[in-house]
């Protein structure tokens, strides 16, 4: 008796899941073979023999100081985009400014955060770059050099001021909802308790904004370490970063062996992986007050 | 004293995010020596292959954005009417781009795809320009699904399918002519998002060799002055447009649902 | 001298006054509840006391200390919100030791506080669990814990049970009131709804557009309303267009027998007036010593339990008498006539 609708529903299954086939077959081919291309073959020599000998090449100085550069301008353009967005929308939500202002700042960043690629590096040479208008001003009314200053815009902090272009808008996106989502009564019951303003962000709202905070530090930093054109038009070839690096290696095999360069868009994914499972564990774990 | 902060930091950012587009803009009119001119922009206009580059993104975002319809309205649909099983896995598919650099997607394209793999794409300009709408799609394949998956939480999607079933739709009539019409602002509003995406994409156009917008900014930007803030000013202006767009669609479905 | 005195109190969003010369004496360990209908300024009075709002002008006085232009957090006060403003972050019982742990007193004494609030609301198991796992009464016996953990002076309720539903509304109005009156601390309660405000208070302010209309016991505000919009607002009521005849003795003119009312008229003889009488008031068929009787139809009839409510039509208007159920004597049915026994000495006069 048992039996009877047990065989119905295997026999039902697959053609409801036939559904979502086109999808599955697009995912399939466009996204999970090519990643995996390049995984099986990070652990391949140019025959296809099993072997460790791409990642253990990848230990060089100049490949190591390029990941080592690239995670730390991710961290901290992920870091200053966090928590400057975060800042101004503060200011728009809470600090009593008109709320006529919130709307265009809104739309603002969601053309600014779209505006990253070739153009965007273009904007910067232009105000900060040698002949920039930024620079130019500096230099003829007040006599500043900001090259002499130790500051240029091919570099890494040139790098992070122009990603922070789009990584500021970004947090403003995600977090402006967030903090709408904070109720005033909690703000009120923490001070009718006794507590100072300092006591009810500590204890109360960042607790609470911490899952979306953490989530879009996570999104700021992929977004950044993959993250190719801007550094490209802005500096060309040379900056070592991953993303350059390997850029330049699927075009011309700079590296000099063809394996090589999966085993460097390999570590890209374990990077991007270890960020996202981080990421994944502590808002499980920050989000246990939550259905 | 907290509002005088506030303004501070707002009018610090503002600053910020203005003097670049300032910059971009003053240093695009001075090709002229000595007076502002437009000088630029007629160079830029005047190259042709602007106009191809640039029709060529044009062509593909639309051709991106119809293979993302087709792909997204009838999963994100199907997941909600039968599937809900298999919400994970899809939400897992469409989160990827997010987590994988679009170089490493396209590097795996190149070399999954070669003219000796068993599907030879980028053997022929057809087969890559195929290939590239295809990576275009899952670079927009985030923000499509999230926006379309948005757009049916708002309507009944049993209740209208049951009631096309029994006036004797099909399948599709039902997703053409009941489903689409309905998230029309959610998959408009992905549309423009991917519309922008795609004009200003580099890396894979660049890697594939396809003759897009992005690689021609990029190879103006490496032997040009004044051009290239001229085209930087060009797309910024089409990011805002797109989003303009956006905003407007959203804005004429909130006056529509405050009719109906 | 009162233990909390609000004297003068104004206060204006731009040029809309919404609370006008507000004066209240509240002693200690009183229970009083702001009465009123939306929008009447109960809540900004409310939140004036807490200190979320400064008032335009007047001032505020908590047991000797003026607290007028003091922050919310220096005033030790204790406060219930609407719904759900426990912070979602924290345990039951993190929430409850929050306003101890400000402070900063020690930890044994803040779980023993903590121990002792959450055996008062009668949840001594669940301070381990986070406020989603908790229904909507528990959620809202947690914040009065929480409220009452750092021993306020004063404690505020601004319609801590209109998000509840009706059963759970009841018990929890009775467990606050118990609570309140075993640790003898003032309240100001803030509500729309008329019933819980009878049920709860010593006390009652009704207001209306930002005055206080009347101050008074539950019984006086039911049964000498001193203003037309209380006695409106309060219970339910019938009215009746009489005539005056003799204002000095209190006697007036209703059809045609004279009426005796409890008090003195201040208006002219011949001059018109209107008289309210509660459902109650009334009496089914010819009554003793009733001086009116009117009659009318039966219009439809509510068996509400130890109660049944009529509704008759008497010369177009609808009149509503309360009779008491009786086991032996059914309650008479629709499209019947029955007639209405009225006396003077139950009727409330209204005026303004």
């Amino acid at each position: 008796m048992a039996e009877g609708p047990i065989r119905r529903a295997a026999r039902r299954l697959p053609l409801e899941w036939l559904g979502i086939l086109p999808f599955a077959v697009f995912a399939v081919l466009f996204l999970i073979l090519p990643t995996l291309r390049i995984v099986t073959g990070a652990f391949q020599d140019a025959s296809g023999t099993f072997t460790l000998q791409n990642l253990i090449d990848l230990n060089t100085p100049s490949i190591r100081n390029a990941y080592w550069t690239s995670i730390r301008l991710s961290l901290i353009t992920a870091a200053l985009g966090c928590a400057v967005g975060f800042a101004m929308s503060a200011a728009v939500v809470f600090g009593g400014l008109p709320r006529g202002l919130r709307s265009p700042l809104l739309t603002f960043s969601g053309v600014a955060s779209n505006f990253a690629g070739v153009p965007l590096a273009f904007a910067f040479i232009a105000t900060l770059g040698p002949a920039g208008l930024i620079t130019v001003w500096l230099r003829t009314e007040f006599g500043i050099n900001l090259r002499a200053m130790g500051f240029n815009l091919l570099s890494f902090w040139g790098l992070v001021v122009t990603y922070l272009f789009f990584q500021i808008p970004l947090m403003i996106l995600i977090i402006t909802p967030a903090l709408d989502g904070l109720k005033r009564e909690w703000r009120e019951a923490a001070e009718v308790l006794g507590a100072t303003r300092a006591q009810y962000w500590r204890m109360v709202a960042l607790p609470i904004l911490f899952p979306s905070l953490l989530g879009t530090f996570a999104l700021l930093f992929a977004n950044a370490f993959g993250a190719v054109a801007t550094a490209f038009a802005l500096t060309g070839p040379q900056l070592n970063i991953v993303p350059i690096k390997l850029f330049a290696q699927i075009r011309g095999d700079v590296l000099g062996n063809p394996n090589l360069g999966f085993a460097l868009a390999f570590g890209m994914i374990v990077i991007t992986v270890i960020a996202n499972t981080l990421y994944i564990w502590l808002r499980v774990r920050s989000e246990r007050w939550l259905k | 004293m907290t509002r005088i902060i506030a303004w501070g930091v707002f009018l610090l950012g503002c600053l910020y995010f203005l003097l670049p587009l300032v910059g971009m803009t003053e240093f695009s009119l001075r090709m002229r020596r000595g007076e502002y001119s437009f000088d630029a922009y007629r160079v830029v206009f005047g190259d042709p292959r602007f106009w191809d580059t640039f029709s060529y993104s044009l062509i593909l975002s639309g051709a991106t954005i119809l293979v993302g319809v087709f792909l997204v309205v009838p999963t994100a649909y199907w997941v909600r009417l039968k599937l809900p099983q298999a919400r994970p896995f899809v939400e897992f598919v469409t989160l990827l781009p997010l987590v994988i650099p679009a170089i490493v997607i396209v590097f795996g394209y190149i070399r999954l795809y070669n003219t000796s793999s068993f599907l030879p794409l980028t053997g022929s300009a057809l087969g890559t320009d195929i290939l590239l709408t295809m990576g275009y799609t899952t670079l927009a394949l985030p923000y499509m699904y999230r926006s379309v998956d948005t757009g049916l939480r708002t309507i009944d999607v049993a209740t209208l399918t049951e009631a096309a079933q029994s006036l004797g739709a099909g399948w599709i009539t039902i997703l053409g002519r009941i489903i689409l019409p309905n998230v029309m602002i959610a998959v408009l509003s992905g549309a423009f998002l991917t519309l922008a995406i795609v004009m200003g994409e580099f890396t894979m156009a660049a890697l594939l060799n396809r003759p897009a917008f992005g690689p021609y900014m990029q190879l103006i930007g490496a032997n040009r002055a004044y051009e290239p803030p001229a085209l930087a000013v060009i797309a910024f202006a089409l990011t805002w447009g797109c989003m303009g767009l956006m905003q407007l669609v959203a804005r004429l479905a909130k006056h529509e649902r405050a009719k109906a | 001298m009162s233990f909390l005195t609000l004297t003068h109190l104004e206060k204006s969003f731009g040029t809309n006054r919404v609370v006008k010369d507000f004066n209240l004496s509240v002693e200690k360990g009183e229970f009083i509840s702001l009465l009123g209908p939306s929008g009447c300024g109960k809540t900004t009075v409310l939140r004036m006391i807490a200190g979320f709002e400064a008032p335009t002008s007047g001032s505020i006085i908590i047991d000797g200390q003026e607290v007028t232009g003091l922050r919310a957090n220096a005033r030790n006060i204790g406060m219930m919100f609407q719904a759900y403003a426990l912070f979602p972050n924290l345990t039951v019982a993190e929430n409850v030791a929050f306003g101890l742990k400000v402070k900063g007193v020690a930890k044994a004494e803040r779980e023993a506080r903590v121990a002792e609030m959450l055996a008062l609301i009668g949840l001594p198991e669940l301070g381990g669990r986070f406020p989603f796992q908790l229904s909507g009464g528990q959620q809202q016996r947690v914040a009065l814990a929480r409220a009452l953990a750092p021993k306020p002076r004063v404690l505020l309720l601004d319609e801590p049970l209109s998000a509840l539903d009706a059963k759970v509304r009841v018990s929890l109005r009775n467990q606050i009131r118990e609570i309140q009156q075993d640790l003898g601390i003032t309240t100001i309660f803030v509500t729309h709804d008329q019933e819980e405000a009878m049920s709860i208070s010593d006390r009652i302010v009704v207001m209306n557009a930002g005055i206080a209309d009347q101050v008074g016991t539950p019984f006086e505000i039911y049964n000498r309303p001193t203003t037309r919009f209380v006695a409106n607002f309060v219970g339910t009521l019938n009215t009746f267009e009489v005539t005056v005849e003799d204002p000095a003795a209190g006697k007036v003119r209703l059809g045609g027998s004279i009426m005796t009312l409890p008090a003195a008229l201040n208006a002219g003889t011949g001059s018109a007036q209107s008289i309210a009488l509660r459902p109650e008031a009334l009496r089914l068929g010819r009554e003793p010593g009733y001086e009116t009787v009117i009659s009318g139809r039966i219009e439809d009839v509510h068996f509400m339990g130890s109660i049944i409510r009529l509704r008759a039509n008497v010369a177009g208007e609808t009149v509503v008498l309360d009779t008491f159920n009786r086991a032996d004597q059914p309650p008479p049915v629709p499209g019947t006539g029955i007639e209405i026994s009225l006396s003077g000495k139950d009727a409330i006069l209204l005026q303004g």
